[in-house]
């Protein structure tokens, strides 16, 4: 006999369904009145310090369909590369950028966008530098467990080359599907699903 | 509770056995949406172990009490009446506290109040289905509503969602996001929805089912459900800053 461990286990995920928006992003869902606006939706005030820049585009599903029901939502570091977080311990973030935003893609283009601030760089575990890069989180109807991504920076070539963890991606090939392409101060991101490009997605 | 130091542990893997698939294609949506690739792992880094906060001042007054926070004045949405309460814990047993609790729902027809949603039954004009809370210091969490109604959905020829409710939770990081749902006990139509079965582990099934709480109902008034929500838990930093060699 042992002693029991004693641990929960992890509530299962269910999928975040069709109405999501309901719940998540209710005036999309036509919903008004019951919050004052959707939460995430703006990310950048007047007093935010950074870069000013904007992430499009869409989640491309086995068909080559962009999926007009899906959700993303984004996680990243303020300019100087600190997390708005407690657990964030070497430093105080911008107070006027939390970080995080929230967004669905448009019911008829299946067109996301997000207008935020260029990230800067956060260590790696072992202290080495890792590319500026944003979290992404994807759920909609037919995705049983969200989608953990991360999308880098295409200008941002020397960084990249050195950042642990594209470093450890083995197959080179999938590397360029985690790179936004630059287009003035808008970053095009698709998100593909599975087949040929698919997106590489993490277990962190 | 007890005065907690910052939490800047990494989370406990998550049991990719226990949850879900990506491909269950018994959920016929999930088969052109399901990663081919094998997803790639990693150790957390200051990326993943961060999230964001959200403070009581966001909420307003109605934001947890579905049955007024779309009705007009005076009015109240029409089903039954229930509370919903529970805690958000991590998987070490402990409550999460202050993370956000967003719920959305059918009415009591099982009709969404969405552009998509085409069902026979009529919305309800007092209900709209949304609302969300913060856990407090204990992880604790309710909220008032009205039961959903099952409803057909285009699957098989023949599926029914059971009766439930939507439940999206933050941690204290952002790699313990989820998005779950919450069934009713005794429902007969959880074991053959193929959303549920989407799940492989009955023992894991039986962890979104909320059991009638008849403790907490208020009597004449409010039947209550207590649904409890584990998040991943997170790894003593004890050693862990501890550099080899130092």
């Amino acid at each position: 006999m042992v002693q029991s461990l004693g641990y929960l286990k992890e509530s299962p995920s269910q999928t975040a369904g069709p109405y999501v928006h309901i719940g998540c992003v209710p005036t999309f869902a036509g919903i008004e009145g019951v919050y004052p606006a959707d939460l995430g939706k703006t990310m950048v005030n007047d007093n935010t310090r950074g870069e000013r820049i904007a992430i499009t585009g869409r989640v491309i599903d086995g068909t080559g369909t962009p999926l007009k029901d899906a959700m993303l939502e984004i996680w990243q570091a303020d300019a100087a590369g600190l997390y708005n977080s407690p657990s964030e311990t070497r430093g105080l973030a911008d107070p006027e950028f939390s970080g995080w935003g929230r967004q669905p893609t448009d019911g008829k283009s299946g067109v996301y966008r997000f207008e935020t601030i260029k990230p800067g760089r956060v260590p790696w575990p072992d202290g080495r530098m890792q590319a500026p890069h944003v979290s992404l989180w994807i759920v909609a109807r037919g995705i049983n467990i969200g989608l953990n991504t991360r999308m880098y920076f295409g200008d941002e070539e020397a960084a990249n080359a050195e950042d642990p963890l594209l470093n450890r991606i083995e197959l080179k090939v999938r590397v360029p599907t985690l790179v936004a392409k630059r287009d003035g101060d808008t970053y095009h991101f698709d998100i593909v699903l599975q087949c040929e490009n698919e997106t590489v997605f993490f277990d962190i | 509770m007890r005065n907690s130091p910052v939490e800047t542990g990494a989370f406990f893997p998550r049991d990719r056995e226990w949850h879900p698939k990506a491909y269950a294609p018994g959920y016929k949506t999930s088969v052109a949406r399901s990663p081919n690739q094998a997803l790639i792992s990693f150790g957390n880094s200051i990326s993943e172990i961060t999230g964001p906060t959200f403070g009581q001042a966001m909420l307003g007054p109605l934001d947890n009490d579905l049955i007024l926070n779309f009705a007009k004045a005076g009015e109240s949405a029409i089903g039954e009446r229930i509370i919903v309460h529970g805690r958000v814990l991590d998987e070490r047993g402990r409550g999460v506290p202050n993370v956000l609790v967003e719920f959305w729902q059918a009415n009591a027809g099982g009709r969404y109040r969405h552009v998509k949603d085409n069902y026979f039954a009529p919305l309800d004009p007092n209900f709209g289905g949304c609302g969300r809370c913060i856990s407090d210091e204990d992880g604790a969490y309710v909220f008032r509503t009205i039961k959903p109604g099952p409803y057909p959905w285009p699957n098989g020829v023949n599926d029914w969602r059971p009766s439930h409710i939507h439940f999206s939770v933050f941690g204290s990081g952002f790699a313990q996001r989820l998005i779950t749902q919450m069934y009713f006990e005794g429902d007969p139509l959880i074991p053959l929805c193929p959303i549920v079965r989407t799940i492989n582990d009955p023992v894991a099934i039986a962890q979104l089912v909320a059991a009638q709480d008849m403790a907490n109902t208020i009597p004449m008034d409010t039947r209550a459900f207590k649904f409890d929500i584990v998040l991943r838990g997170r790894r003593s930093t004890l050693f862990e800053n501890r550099m080899e060699g130092n």
